[in-house]
């Protein structure tokens, strides 16, 4: 399955309701959302605990237009606009965390 | 300057391009420049990503709007404040941000909100 | 969705006449505008033009008037950057008409 967040992980809780309730898959970060996937940050060690259980993504084109499309943390993984219908072409359904 | 000059703060809270509020609270505050008041601009919690270095927006389609805070210079706007707590939470420093700022703490930030007599929030 | 055509080529507008899509922008583009509104366009119009456009690649924004003049003042020199000089050039306002003839939106801030 996968499940993408728009939000910042910052401000929204959409993030962690993600990570507690969903059991594995892919996770999409896009828009706001992609500030979860930067180096340096306060939810950077929660991503990083997620990793065994989740494939994460990045939306590249999000991350460089707000200046971080070099600061992504590793082990996840930057897709473009191709990668994002990939991945919801490959998972049999999706979750929205609005 | 008159009597009639009032202190005017707005307060940026949100990342650009996901809301709209960013772009919305720079045009406002280059309209207001033009009404001679004592402006100042504090950028809180995500709000400090509107000053990240090296934003490109061609993948989104959208304007970047970044380069304008440069030019707030230009405005007589000088006064810019950066919640030192929002940067070190998103692993950023001052070397990160594209003007050059004053760093306070949150409780700094709140006291130089208390002496204003008009906050515009966004 | 308003027009313009130059050289037989088509130019979106919105309805104040100003140019929908700034990279279409050319010379002759500048120059049918300027006619439009009155203008004959000399080198001191084209020296203003090119700061502006110069302006709005630097900083995404088109400059209010009191900027553009400080702006052009501390470029050009005082002689010019004052509005005497600037409104001489473009008499309904330099804001306004040097950003249209610039291919530029409404200066912000312009009410």
């Amino acid at each position: 399955m996968l499940h993408i967040i728009n939000k910042s992980p910052m401000t929204s809780v959409s993030l962690e309701s993600c990570l507690s309730s969903a059991t594995g898959g892919d996770i999409l970060l896009i828009e706001d959302g992609v500030y979860a996937a930067t180096r340096g940050s306060a939810v950077e060690a929660k991503l990083q605990g997620a990793m065994g259980k989740f494939k994460i993504h990045v939306l590249l084109p999000d991350l460089e237009a707000r200046g971080l499309g070099d600061r992504v943390i590793e082990g996840v993984s930057p897709v473009d606009y191709a990668g994002f219908v990939d991945l919801t072409a490959n998972n049999k359904n999706c979750q929205s965390w609005l | 300057m008159s009597s009639n000059v009032k202190k005017f703060m707005f307060v940026n809270r949100k990342a650009p391009y996901g809301t709209i509020y960013a772009l919305e609270a720079l045009e406002v505050v280059l309209i207001t420049a033009a009404f001679d008041q004592d402006v100042s601009l504090a950028f809180l919690d995500d709000g400090v990503y509107q000053l990240k270095k090296g934003q490109q927006t061609k993948g989104i389609e959208t304007k970047n709007f970044s380069p304008a805070y440069r030019a707030l210079e230009d405005y007589d706007i000088e006064k810019l404040y950066v919640e030192k707590e929002a940067l070190a939470a998103r692993g950023l420093t001052e070397e990160d941000l594209l003007v050059d700022v004053t760093v306070l703490s949150r409780a700094e930030l709140g006291t130089l909100m208390d002496e204003q007599d008009v906050v515009l929030s966004f | 969705m308003a027009s313009i055509e130059v050289n037989g080529k088509s130019y979106e507008t919105d309805e104040e006449g100003y140019l929908v899509n700034l990279s279409e922008w050319n010379p002759e583009v500048a120059d049918y505008i300027a006619g439009t509104e009155s203008i004959q366009m000399t080198d001191q119009h084209w020296e203003v033009i090119n700061f502006l456009r110069e302006y709005f690649d630097e900083y995404q924004i088109a400059p209010a008037v009191r900027v553009l003049t400080k702006a052009i003042g501390k470029k050009l020199g005082a002689d010019k950057g004052n509005s005497e000089y600037l409104y001489g050039l473009f008499p309904y306002g330099p804001g306004k008409q040097a950003c249209k003839i610039a291919g530029l939106p409404k200066p912000t801030g312009c009410v």
